[in-house]
């Protein structure tokens, strides 16, 4: 693979060192701060940073204003963008806007459903799929054009990525949903948190059995348990979310004072188990509302310092 | 075996409470019935296996649209007992009487005398 | 079939409370079969509405009717002759029946007493669900013969989303994953590679985003 954009991502990843991401949740208000704090937090210990773009249907400040934010800080962010909101004139014109200030990094969603979030009532759009929204962009970029067929003047230089869940259902065509991730034109992945070591190491032999991992780069997802509350919850009630009972047990078993450390110690020994599988080119670690316990994670897993000068 | 119940009650019989529709008993109120009650087998013992628990529906369904339109929910009921129990039937029919009695007479009747 | 669900009484009782001869009109069809709108409902709710009249006081005349469908003239007509009696209609049509009457009978008041829900199929007594949408352009030979437009919650036409559990939508356990659903079918029928064909962005056009759609076959016209 060859570098196609200016990301500094798919630098770190072509450069062959694992990379690592994390993520920051915009807030619910106006206020930039609430942005910036949490990158100051984790920048000297990231390679870029996802802004999450309404997770779980809940309105928030938008990704692509957040985004901007960071790219003020000298900061690199991928733009998370679903398509449950947007259709394809929105999705295309925010890929502009994106551009305009040289964001280079988009990760593409379907988006929760929004059930979930504070507009239960709301339309949905879904003009698109994630899948599709893959190959806008790849066109958009490498072609020059929008989804019309007129030719995009300065077209978006963005390094394409998407989400993988090994976890959901029906496990047979996860491998089979990568590869056509893949053939969409995806560049990389990022993974659904990963608790069940056992099953991702699985999908991930799938994966290199039909040499995906040579295609793409796959960034496994960690979450940190801040208590063994969240690991009840993140099991029984997140959906697409496979955490096995010994981790549950695990967390439980430690006073409630030691279980956060409990789940930084997971989350550091997954890495460092994860470190050494064939496929895996980085970390993207979704700390949520824990952005100060990235630096920590970080550095325990032995993937710090950060490179510079690429 | 000679039971009393009340002379105020009118038998209408058929072959299984599944025969009574939701419409004979709004038909009822609507031309002046204080209250309606159904008498079905035992729950289980159906000779049509569903019938009683079909006119328990109906008779729901009646309730809920008595208490919409103003005339009371409560002037409706389903029964059940089993074809030995004579006395039985006149405790049921003694205790709707007494119920509809402190009722009072079904509203359309009086509403409609005040219009006329 | 065209789904409905019943509106409430009182729903109904409120927008014809001001008229004091009002038709009931039901249907034959779609709504007759999921017990909405048929004659036995027609009944059930001209005999309740007599009753709050009756309660209130008002002495209101309320007739019924069901016509075989109210989506064609010509049993529509059926009411031109007597039409002109009532100051209202509540019809127990479907929303095309709904208006179709109001079209024809342009100077009456017509009020739904429905409400429609959606294309689909009874899948037991008391349970309707949802199977099309009318989106112009059938995609069912390439999805196994079950549709993702209208039985995936994100109308995914490549899914499933990474919230499939075990056979089941995110939004709800009582709810198939529709793309579970379409692998089964896919591999049950040795198609299952098809599934890696990546299918291309879809034309909306025919569809609602298309603007209201009409049909017009110049080989059946007259």
């Amino acid at each position: 693979m060859s570098v196609k954009t200016p990301s500094r991502l798919e630098k770190v990843l072509d450069s062959g060192q694992l990379a690592v991401t994390s993520e920051c949740g915009p807030p619910r208000g106006s206020d930039p701060e609430a942005i910036t704090r949490k990158a100051e937090m984790i920048k000297e210990h990231v390679d870029a940073i996802n802004i999450t773009d309404n997770q779980t249907s809940v309105t928030r400040l938008s990704s692509l204003a957040s985004c901007i934010h960071l790219k003020l800080m000298g900061l690199e962010p991928i733009l998370q963008m679903v398509v449950r909101d947007r259709n394809r004139i929105a999705l295309q014109s925010d890929i502009l806007g994106a551009a305009s200030f040289d964001i280079h990094n988009i990760l593409c969603l379907s988006g929760d459903h929004q059930t979930f979030g504070d507009s239960p009532q709301g339309q949905n759009v879904f003009d698109l799929d994630s899948m599709q929204l893959i190959q806008t962009v790849r066109l958009m970029r490498d072609e020059g054009k929008f989804l019309g067929g007129d030719p995009i003047k300065r077209p978006p230089a963005m390094f394409v990525g998407a989400a993988a869940n090994p976890f959901a259902d029906p496990f047979e065509i996860r491998v089979p949903r990568l590869a056509k991730k893949i053939a969409a034109g995806v560049e990389f992945i990022q993974t659904q948190c990963i608790y069940n070591l056992d099953k991702f190491e699985l999908w991930m032999k799938q994966a290199r059995d039909r040499g995906l991992h040579e295609k793409v780069y796959i960034l496994a997802g960690v979450t940190p348990f801040k208590s063994a509350g969240m690991a009840k919850y993140m099991k029984n009630r997140v959906p697409g979310m496979d955490v096995p009972d010994e981790v549950v047990k695990r967390m439980a078993g430690v006073p409630k004072e030691k279980q956060a450390q409990e789940g930084i110690n997971i989350c550091v020994e997954t890495i460092q188990r994860l470190k050494e599988l064939e496929g895996v080119s980085g970390f993207h670690i979704m700390a949520i509302e824990w952005e100060e316990k990235v630096p920590e994670i970080v550095e325990r897993s032995g993937l710090y310092p950060r490179p510079k000068d690429l | 075996m000679r039971l009393r119940y009340p002379d105020t009650i009118r038998i209408i019989r058929v072959p299984c409470t599944g025969k009574v529709d939701l419409l004979h008993i709004l038909r009822a109120f609507e031309r002046g019935a204080d209250g309606v009650y159904v008498v079905g087998c035992m729950e289980g013992d159906c000779r049509f296996d569903r019938g009683n628990l079909r006119a328990r529906k109906r008779v729901e369904q009646a309730k809920a649209i008595l208490d919409k339109v103003g005339v009371g929910g409560e002037r409706v009921k389903m029964f059940n007992l089993s074809s030995g129990e004579g006395p039985r039937f006149a405790e049921y029919a003694v205790e709707m009487t007494k119920k509809i009695t402190e009722m009072g007479p079904n509203p359309i009747k009086e509403a409609m005398g005040k219009a006329a | 079939m065209i789904v409905a669900n019943k509106k409430p009484i009182e729903e109904i009782i409120e927008m014809v409370k001001g008229y004091r001869k009002i038709l009931i009109a039901g249907c034959n069809e779609c709504v007759t079969v999921c017990e909405a709108g048929g004659k036995k409902e027609v009944g059930v709710l001209a005999s309740s509405m007599r009753m709050f009249f009756m309660n209130e006081g008002l002495k209101t005349e309320i007739d019924e009717i069901t016509l075989e469908r109210q989506c064609d003239h010509e049993y529509l007509e059926e009411l031109r002759n007597s039409i002109d009696q009532y100051e209202a209609v509540v019809s127990l049509a479907c929303g095309v029946g709904v208006q179709f009457m109001a079209e024809k009978y342009f100077a009456t008041h017509v009020y739904p007493g429905v409400n429609t829900c959606f294309m689909g199929v009874t899948e037991e007594r008391g349970v309707w669900s949802e199977r099309c949408q009318g989106c112009g352009k059938c995609i069912l030979d390439r999805t196994a013969g079950i549709c993702p437009i209208s039985r995936c919650a994100k109308r995914l036409l490549n899914g499933p989303c990474g919230g499939s559990t075990k056979g089941k939508c995110e939004i709800s356990k009582d709810l198939d994953c529709a793309w579970q659903l379409i692998i089964d079918r896919l591999k049950e029928l040795g198609r299952l590679d098809e599934y890696e064909e990546i299918a291309p962005i879809k034309d909306w056009s025919t569809e609602r985003a298309g603007g209201p759609r009409k049909v017009v076959r110049e080989d059946v016209r007259q």
